[in-house]
C-alpha cells in the first residue's frame, strides 16, 4: 500500500482523487450512493454571496467525447450553504473544498471570510475561470493583474488553503500559475472548461440558449495535460489537475505531467461510482512501480531520447 | 440507494419501426424501484455518446415466485441514444443506474386514479397501475397515440382492472383526436363528490392540458417530466424546471426533486418541449 496522501498547504488530502466543482452537486446528493468521506476531497458547486438562478435550459449539449455546459453557476449562496449543507458534509466526514465565486474582489473576500469562520470547510478553490457568466470570474482569470489582485486580497482574509482555479482560455496558463503563486496561493487547480460552441445546422441556432458554453470531458484531456505540464515547469506549489479524467490511466497521465492531485467532473456524470476504482488503481500502479507515494510520481515525465 | 450494474439485455421486442421494449437483468434495481422512478442507461460503451440517458422503469419483471428479477424499458427511437437502445441485442450489457427520482404516490380509495398517457409516456404507468391495483383503487387509463400501432400494452391495464379510454389522431383505434378530449368530457361528467387524482406523462402540451383540466375541476394532478438530464443524481444542474416555492419561484433539479411533480407547483411557460 503506497502513501496516497497529498499535502495542499496546511491540509493533507487522504488521497489525490477529488470530485470536481459543479459536477458533484453539494456532495450530499452522492452520499446516498457511496461514502463520500473516502474521497480525497469534494469540491462543491460554485458559491456566490447570494443565491443565483443560472441560465435557462437547455444547459447542456453532448459533443464528441465531451459536453458543453452553460449552467450559469446556479447556486444557493454562501449563507444557505453553511446553514443547510455544511453540517451534513461535516457529519458525513467529507473533506470539503468550497468553490468560491464573485463578481467583485470584495465579494470573493466576503464569501471566503464567511467560509473561513465555519468548521468543516477544508480549503477554498477560487473560481476565476467560469466561461459562462459575463461579470466577474473570467475577467479576473484572464488578466494576470486581475488574478494577482483577487488571490492576494483573499489571501489576507483566510488562513484556509487557497487554490485559484485557472482557465484554459488563455495563451499561457503557466504565467497565471506564477501570478497565483506570487500572490500567496497554496496550490492551483486547472483546467476549467474551454469556451466552445455547437450549432444546429437545420435551425442555424446555437444549441445552448447562451450561444456559447464550456467544453469538458475526454475531448479536452490532451490539452489539459499539456497545460498541467507547462504549469509544473512554472511553479513549486501543488497542482490539482483535471480535464477529461475518466480512467486510472488518465489520472496517472495527469500526475506524471505534474499534478499532485486530480479532479473528476464529467466522467462522474457517466460513472458516479468510479471513485474507488480510481483510488485503488493509482495505488496499484505505485506499488507495481515500487514508488512509496504519489509525490514520487508527480512531474516524472521522462524525456524521449 | 441507487446501484449501478452492467445489466444484461434479456430481450429486445420491436413493437414498431420506432418503439421497442428492452428487458434488462437488473434484480437489485428492480427490487428497490417504486412507481414512476427512472434509471440512467449507458446506451453504448465508450465515449460516443458520452452521457447516459434517463428512462422510466416500464415493467418490473418477476420470476415464478414473484421475486423481482429485472426491469424493462419502453423506448421510442428519436435520437442517438434511443436509436442505440432500439438496436440493443440480447446478451449486450448496458450500465443501468437506479432506481432514481421521486416516485408517484398512488392514491387510496375511495379516490379514483386517472392516468393520462401520450405515446411513450405510457412508460411510468405500468408500475403505478400495479400499486393502485394492490390498494384496490379504481383506475382509468386515458391513452392516446398517433394511430393504433402506437398504442401498446393496453390489455395489461385492462387485466389489472383499469378502465380504458383510447384515442388515436387518425381514428384507427378508439376515439379520433387527442386524449384530452374524452378526459375533459369525463371530468365534466364526474359527480362533484367523487375525488379523482390525475397522473400524466407525455408531450408537454398534453401534460399541461391535463393539469389545467384538473385545476378547473378541482382535482390534483401529478406529472412525470423528462427534460434533458446529464447525470440523474443531482450533480450537474442541467435538468432544472421552474417551480413555485415559498418566497417565489425556483429552478429545481428534476432528477432529484422530480421527475414526478405536483403540477400546481410547476411554471409551465418555462418548460421545454418535452420528449
Ligand atoms: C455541468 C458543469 C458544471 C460546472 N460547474 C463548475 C463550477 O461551479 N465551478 C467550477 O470551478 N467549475 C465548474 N465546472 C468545471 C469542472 O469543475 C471542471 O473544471 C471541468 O469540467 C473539466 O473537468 P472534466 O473534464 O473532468 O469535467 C463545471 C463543469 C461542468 C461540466
Amino acid at each position: 500500500m503506497a502513501d496516497l496522501s497529498v499535502p495542499i498547504g496546511s491540509l493533507t488530502l487522504k488521497n489525490p482523487v477529488i470530485a470536481a466543482s459543479g459536477c458533484f452537486g453539494y456532495g450530499v446528493e452522492y452520499s446516498k450512493a457511496f461514502d463520500i468521506s473516502t474521497l480525497g476531497g469534494v469540491a462543491v458547486k460554485g458559491l456566490f454571496l447570494n443565491e443565483r438562478e443560472g441560465h435557462a435550459p437547455p444547459r447542456i449539449v453532448e459533443t464528441p467525447a465531451g459536453m458543453l455546459n452553460a449552467i450559469g453557476l446556479q447556486g444557493i449562496g454562501v449563507h444557505r450553504f453553511v446553514a443547510e449543507k455544511l453540517p451534513e458534509l461535516r457529519a458525513l466526514g467529507a473533506t470539503t473544498i468550497v468553490n468560491v465565486c464573485g463578481t467583485t474582489i470584495d465579494e470573493y473576500c466576503e464569501v471566503s471570510r464567511i467560509l473561513s469562520d465555519h468548521d468543516g470547510v477544508h480549503a477554498l478553490e477560487l473560481n476565476i475561470s467560469c466561461p459562462n457568466i459575463k461579470e466577474g470570474g473570467i475577467q479576473f482569470g484572464c488578466s494576470l493583474i486581475g488574478t494577482h489582485d483577487v488571490v492576494s486580497a483573499v489571501r489576507k482574509v483566510t488562513s484556509l488553503p487557497l487554490i485559484p482555479k485557472l482557465t484554459p482560455n488563455v495563451t499561457d496558463p503557466a504565467s497565471f500559475a506564477r501570478a497565483s503563486e506570487e500572490a500567496g496561493a497554496d496550490a492551483i487547480s486547472l483546467v476549467n472548461t474551454f469556451l466552445a460552441m455547437a450549432i444546429d445546422v437545420e435551425t442555424r441556432q446555437p444549441k445552448l440558449t447562451t450561444g456559447m458554453g464550456g467544453l469538458s470531458g475526454p475531448a479536452i484531456r490532451p490539452i489539459a495535460v499539456r497545460m498541467v505540464y507547462e504549469c509544473r515547469q512554472a511553479v513549486k506549489i501543488p497542482i490539482i489537475g483535471m480535464g477529461g479524467i475518466a480512467t486510472v490511466t488518465d489520472a496517472l497521465e495527469f500526475i506524471i505531467a505534474g499534478a499532485n492531485a486530480l479532479q473528476v467532473g464529467t466522467a462522474n456524470f457517466v460513472e458516479p461510482l468510479l471513485w474507488q476504482g480510481l483510488i485503488d488503481g493509482i495505488n496499484a500502479y505505485l506499488d507495481r512501480h515500487q514508488l512509496a507515494g504519489v509525490g514520487d510520481l508527480v512531474g516524472q515525465v521522462r524525456s524521449r531520447k | 440507494m441507487p446501484v449501478d450494474i452492467p445489466a444484461e439485455v434479456l430481450s429486445n421486442t420491436r413493437l414498431s419501426p420506432d418503439y421497442n421494449v428492452v428487458a434488462l437483468d437488473a434484480p437489485d434495481v428492480a427490487r428497490a424501484a417504486a412507481p414512476g422512478q427512472f434509471v440512467m442507461i449507458k446506451t453504448a460503451p465508450g465515449l460516443d455518446p458520452l452521457l447516459r440517458r434517463p428512462f422510466s422503469i416500464f415493467e418490473i419483471l418477476r420470476d415464478a415466485s414473484g421475486e423481482a428479477r429485472g426491469l424493462s424499458l419502453l423506448n421510442k427511437r428519436v435520437g442517438v441514444g434511443t436509436s442505440l437502445l432500439y438496436d440493443a441485442r440480447p446478451g449486450d450489457r448496458l450500465d443501468c443506474l437506479g432506481p432514481l427520482g421521486r416516485p408517484f404516490v398512488p392514491v387510496d380509495p375511495p379516490a379514483q386514479a386517472w392516468m393520462v398517457a401520450g405515446g411513450v409516456g405510457l412508460a411510468p404507468f405500468v408500475t403505478l397501475a400495479e400499486a393502485l391495483a394492490a390498494r384496490g383503487t379504481e383506475m382509468t387509463l386515458f391513452y392516446g397515440g398517433r394511430s393504433a400501432h402506437d398504442l401498446y400494452h393496453a390489455e395489461f391495464f385492462e387485466a389489472l382492472g383499469a378502465r380504458l379510454v383510447l384515442t388515436t389522431e387518425d381514428g384507427s383505434r378508439g376515439e379520433r383526436g387527442r386524449v384530452t378530449g374524452p378526459l375533459a368530457r369525463e371530468l365534466a361528467a364526474l359527480p362533484a363528490d367523487t375525488a379523482a387524482t390525475l397522473y400524466a406523462c407525455g408531450p408537454t402540451p398534453m401534460m399541461r392540458a391535463v393539469a389545467d383540466l384538473g385545476t378547473a375541476h378541482g382535482h390534483p394532478s401529478f406529472v412525470s417530466l423528462e427534460p434533458v438530464m446529464g447525470c440523474g443524481m443531482g450533480g450537474c444542474y442541467s435538468c432544472v424546471v421552474r417551480v413555485t416555492r415559498p418566497g417565489g419561484t425556483h429552478l429545481v433539479r428534476s432528477c432529484i426533486e422530480g421527475p414526478v411533480f405536483d403540477s400546481s407547483t410547476l411554471i409551465w411557460d418555462a418548460l421545454q418541449g418535452g420528449h
